[in-house]
């Protein structure tokens, strides 16, 4: 009898983070604004791909993206690259067994790799914070 | 749970699901009074000895040895019998069968699929000399170091708690999964093991380690400290390690050679004398 129920959980179970910690968060973000970086880079090599059209094809161009409302997309941009960069670092080390621990024989109560890791993912959001409100003065206050 | 001291009772609200009876599945939603140190699998019981008798699970030693009760429990995958109802902290107990399983009734995972998973990447002993394996003549010699390296991953009661909470199984049923990755690296750095290089094809494969991007909830829900995220890494340093040649290829443990003129430690009983002839296959 093969009468079984399908529960995997899908999109959800993988940007959901659900009840989990932090780290599961960090998770989901990474991979969105990984996602949300590959689709600029490829809007952005379609927009510039017009200056082939000529000096006045882009200067229409220019100023149609000059917008607020593009304006405050190219800066959630801004926030997803370092968010992806800072967590990024963070991932090369922690994925080479840097700062998660070594085997030991488990005495209750366990801990585990993701909770020795916890200052790390601390240490992202600090210094992504700093550097999205050093960028966002910058980008709204300094440029023009 | 409510303040009365008299009757303390919790809304049990657990999935249903009759494969034959039910089109999709259902809430369905019990008081159950709760005493003191009493666990959800516990609360399960009583339902079924009092209300429900058609509810249906899997459980078996009731004390984290078998692995059997995983279940979805207040948005966490846990061993039912593990979990104290008032350790929820809640009057409100949310009862699922594990995700990333199919289910077979009511809270009943299949969890074949994560069984055929652990097969795959020969957890086992492999030795090139297979027949000193099955003619053994002594002990293979391992350090205390060389134990502790994979004792703990050894722990595994293969209750699939770490697949249902893994992102990545949530939407690969390729994926090896955190269970069988840990225990494919758990034999590959057994000091007495040969078989590193026919386990590195799943390893390394595209349905392999690569594909953990460090989410750390297989971890944090394993109920018996296995740590499944460490195991990955490190078969993921292990390859970089190697691709940069910087650690060489072990050797293998040798076999101890039978040991002459010993005499018994005499604080140590001898064993009792059989009873039935042994058996000279
Ligand atoms: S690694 Fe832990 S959570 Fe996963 S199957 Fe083994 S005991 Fe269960
Ligand atoms: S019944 Fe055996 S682990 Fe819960």
């Amino acid at each position: 009898m093969k009468n079984r129920l399908n529960n995997r959980l899908g999109l959800g179970g993988w940007l959901g983070g659900g009840r989990y910690g932090v780290d599961r968060y960090a998770y989901a973000f990474h991979r969105l604004t990984g996602l949300g970086i590959l689709a600029y880079f490829i809007m952005h090599i379609f927009v510039t791909g017009m200056r082939v059209g000529g000096q006045e094809e882009w200067e229409r161009t220019m100023a149609f993206f000059n917008a607020p409302v593009f304006k405050a997309g190219e800066f959630l941009v801004f926030l997803a690259f370092i968010f992806h960069a800072v967590n990024g670092i963070r991932l090369v080390i922690v994925e080479l067994a840097c700062g998660i621990g070594r085997p030991h024989v488990p005495a209750y109560p366990y801990t585990n790799s993701t909770m020795r890791q916890r200052p790390f993912v601390v240490a992202v959001m600090i210094l992504a914070a700093l550097l999205m409100i050093t960028g966002g003065v910058d980008f709204y206050f300094m440029l023009n | 749970m409510s303040d009365s001291k008299a009757a303390p009772t919790v809304v049990f609200e657990v999935l249903r699901f009759h494969p034959e009876k039910d089109k999709a599945p259902y809430l369905q939603q019990y008081s159950v009074p709760v005493t003191r140190g009493m666990t959800v699998l516990e609360g399960l019981t009583w339902i079924k000895e009092h209300i429900d008798s058609t509810l249906v699970w899997r459980s078996s030693c009731r004390m984290g040895i078998c692995g059997s009760c995983g279940m979805f429990i207040n948005g966490v995958p846990r061993l039912a019998c593990n979990n104290q109802i008032s350790h929820l902290h809640s009057d409100r107990i949310s009862v699922k069968p594990l995700p990333n399983f199919e289910i077979i009734r009511d809270l009943v995972p299949d969890l074949e699929s994560l069984f055929d998973r652990h097969r795959s990447v020969k957890p086992y002993l492999i030795r090139k000399d297979s027949h000193e394996q099955h003619h053994p003549v002594g002990e293979y010699f391992q350090s205390h170091q060389e134990l502790i390296n994979y004792i703990q991953f050894a722990y595994c009661i293969k209750c699939g708690l770490c697949l249902a909470a893994c992102p990545t199984a949530a939407t690969s049923d390729k994926f090896i999964g955190p269970q069988s990755l840990t225990q494919a690296w758990r034999y590959t750095i057994d000091s007495r093991d040969e078989g590193a290089g026919e386990r590195a094809e799943q390893l390394y494969s595209s349905h392999g380690v690569y594909r953990c991007h460090f989410a750390g909830t297989c971890s944090q829900v394993c109920p018996k400290g296995v740590d499944p995220a460490l195991a990955i890494q490190l078969a993921k340093k292990e390859a970089f390690v190697r691709a940069f040649g910087i650690r060489k290829q072990r050797r293998a443990a040798r076999v101890a050679p039978p040991v002459e003129n010993w005499v018994r430690n005499r604080d140590i009983p001898a064993p009792p004398t059989p009873t039935i002839e042994k058996s000279r296959a």
